[in-house]
């Protein structure tokens, strides 16, 4: 592979490049891992059941009724990062290239105390439901709301789609289900979590997920260490004996030679993480600023520690994968692709029944995390949209939960649709495109709207649009998508990574359309801001948990 | 709030100590981690060689343990920012909102 398409497909790893695991097709059912999948998904029923009981209000469906404890919102925020993807693909990178992989997982590490300093006390202090409550805490509701909806459908369901058929592919695989039966299994689960058991559902699924990623990977990280005598040495030594890169592999190996490329990526995954719409919702799902503090630091912490024990699963597949004979197919290839190494090394270190728990938490992971993007799509649907623009607010609780739950539906049966339709395609662009869109559409308006009084109902418009559009021009300009997929000659757009220019242009427009705006609401959404940074800074006024 | 609690409020000397002290807080750190963020990826764009280095004598090179530094310096800077919002701003945020009675 060229450079720039190892600098455009390697952030991809992180969210759908699964897609690519699948070569090889058939495989005999593996009863390990559809039992062990099977008591998951009846246990989380049941967390669904008894999360339906205690759902009513709407702020119980969107937000747990804000009751989560900042423990438990860590958790499930780390859970929504150390995704199927970020497990099998950072591992996979590891195990191809060694160092590089390093540097996706220290990216979306990174964003966190950025987000914590600068996103999440404030988001609580100003928001109710979704992060268009804060960007139009000031500002005129029904454009502001409508392009923050827009972006958020965009993101989550890019998102979505990349996740349904890396799942389809990765569970095809995993388990020897049809691609077809796999893609609906995820998506009729997916539409059960959320309408039946909201945010509080949603979250504990999420949890559970994380607990058992964190406690399987735990075990396949001591495992490895066991089989070198504990020595990192020895197993970094013996890595790079036996890779075909010999040493290089314990240094970064020209993926981000390029500054601009570098810089672009680097903003790209710290600033994209703070516009994803789910992660944001999540801050709503405690009780106060303080809570939401603690929950970035449990976070970080979850997060930190996963990619630590990911490059000793990534390290040690090269030696315990890459040198056995029974992981490779007649070629010599992997098999099932390099995805596969974290699967095979469960096997390795810990028998066919680690295997199975492996596999099931797998595709947990994928259904915790698409739960999560569902239910974001669905509130921006019924809160945004329905309850605050269609209706102005005069919409009763009942009604607005009623919208969010056919919103879900209609997510749903899209999401399985478009999982169908991009079965063969190369959907890998589709999964650049989210960070870059969340990098461009909503960080910056989001983070003009709580800091700068200057920012108008005009302003956030031009900049979602402005940040909306060039991202996904530059992306299709680019070599990954105009080369590599739409099989031109040379790419229109030298670089893979568009944040650095689409997010500059958000911001520049966002700036550019508030200062001209010489509008007497202009004048009114100014001087509002005092009011807003004050609530902000100290959460006087701020929506509070639900009591019961 | 109304406009006078709004004026209440930005007189309040606790308030303006408020703002200073977070404003601080968050700027600095946010400035740190930024810097050793982007520090770490210009060092892989412009040298890489450098992060390749063995530490000593072994196979483990100086960009390992800067890696696992990254990571432990994000996890300490947000554990410093907790430590201090909550020893510091919280008392601090909680006389303001007795003072103002709301």
């Amino acid at each position: 592979m060229s450079r720039l398409n190892v600098g455009f497909v390697l952030p991809l790893v992180m969210v759908a490049d699964l897609a690519l695991a699948a070569e090889e097709t058939s495989r005999p059912l593996n009863w390990n891992a559809i039992g062990m999948f099977m008591v998951f998904v009846l246990f989380t029923l049941g967390v669904t059941r008894w999360a339906a009981l205690r759902t009513r209000s709407a702020s119980d469906f969107y937000t747990a009724g804000g009751g989560m404890s900042g423990f438990q919102n860590g958790l499930a925020i780390a859970g929504d990062m150390i995704s199927a993807a970020s497990f099998l693909g950072i591992s996979a990178m590891m195990f191809l290239n060694g160092y590089d992989g390093l540097l996706y997982a220290l990216g979306v590490l990174a964003g966190w105390p950025i987000i914590l300093f600068l996103i999440a006390e404030r988001l609580r202090n100003l928001g109710k439901y979704t992060f268009a409550d804060v960007v139009s805490y000031r500002l005129e509701q029904t454009p502001v709301r409508l392009t923050s909806a827009f972006g958020t459908l965009t993101v989550a369901l890019m998102y979505l789609v990349a996740q349904m058929v890396g799942a389809g592919k990765l569970i095809e695989l995993l388990f020897g289900i049809d691609y077809l039966y796999a893609v609906i299994l995820v998506g009729v689960l997916m539409v059960f979590y959320v309408t039946f058991g909201g945010m509080l559902a949603t979250t504990w699924v999420q949890i559970i997920k994380a607990v058992m990623l964190l406690f399987g990977t735990s075990f396949m990280a001591f495992m490895v260490l066991k089989h070198f005598g504990f020595s990192t040495e020895a197993m970094f030594a013996q890595a790079s004996a036996v890779h075909t890169k010999g040493t290089a592999i314990m240094a970064p190996g020209g993926l981000l030679a390029n500054p601009v490329e570098a810089i672009s990526l680097g903003l790209g995954l710290i600033f994209g993480t703070a516009g994803l719409p789910h992660i944001l919702m999540r801050f709503f799902t405690v009780s106060d600023a303080k809570e939401a503090r603690k929950s970035v630091f449990y976070a970080t912490g979850f997060i930190g520690y996963f990619y630590l024990l990911l490059i000793i699963v990534g390290f040690g597949a090269i030696v315990m994968v890459g040198t056995a004979p029974e992981f490779r197919d007649a070629s010599g290839a992997i098999i099932g692709g390099s995805n596969m190494i974290a699967v095979h090394l469960a096997q390795a270190v810990g028998g066919n029944l680690f295997l199975g728990f492996i596999s099931a938490v797998a595709f947990a992971t994928i259904l915790a995390v698409v739960a999560g993007l569902a239910l974001s799509g669905a509130s921006a649907v019924s809160h945004d949209v329905y309850a605050c623009v269609i209706r102005k607010g005069q919409v009763s609780e009942q009604q607005e939960i009623r919208v969010s739950r056919i919103a879900t539906l209609c997510i749903g049966v899209l999401a399985i649709i478009l999982g169908l339709l991009f079965e063969s395609q190369n959907i890998a662009f589709l999964s650049g495109l989210v960070l870059a869109i969340a990098a461009s559409v909503n960080f910056p308006v989001l983070f003009l709207s709580m800091y700068w009084k200057g920012l108008t109902t005009r302003g956030a418009v031009f900049g979602s649009l402005s940040g909306l559009v060039s991202a996904i021009v530059l992306l299709v300009l680019s070599p990954a998508v105009w080369v590599n997929v739409l099989q031109h000659d040379k790419a229109l757009f030298p670089y893979s990574n568009p944040a650095l220019f689409s997010m500059s242009l958000a911001f520049f427009s966002a700036w550019f359309f508030s200062v001209t705006d010489r509008s007497p609401r202009a004048v009114l959404e100014r001087g509002r801001y005092l009011a807003q940074f004050i609530r902000s800074m100290t959460g006087i006024g701020a929506a509070g948990a639900s009591k019961h | 709030m109304s406009p006078d609690d709004i004026q209440r409020i930005c007189q309040n000397p606790d308030f303006i100590q408020l703002v200073r002290r977070k404003q601080n807080l968050y700027w600095s750190l946010s400035l740190i981690m930024l810097v050793i963020y982007f520090g770490f990826v210009l060092l892989v764009a412009f040298s890489p060689a450098t992060l390749g280095q063995p530490l000593s004598d072994g196979v483990t090179s100086v960009g390992m343990l800067v890696g696992v530094l990254v990571v432990l310096a994000a996890f300490a800077l947000t554990g410093f920012y907790v430590y201090r919002a909550n020893r510091v701003i919280d008392p601090l945020n909680d006389k303001l909102k007795q003072e103002c009675a709301l």
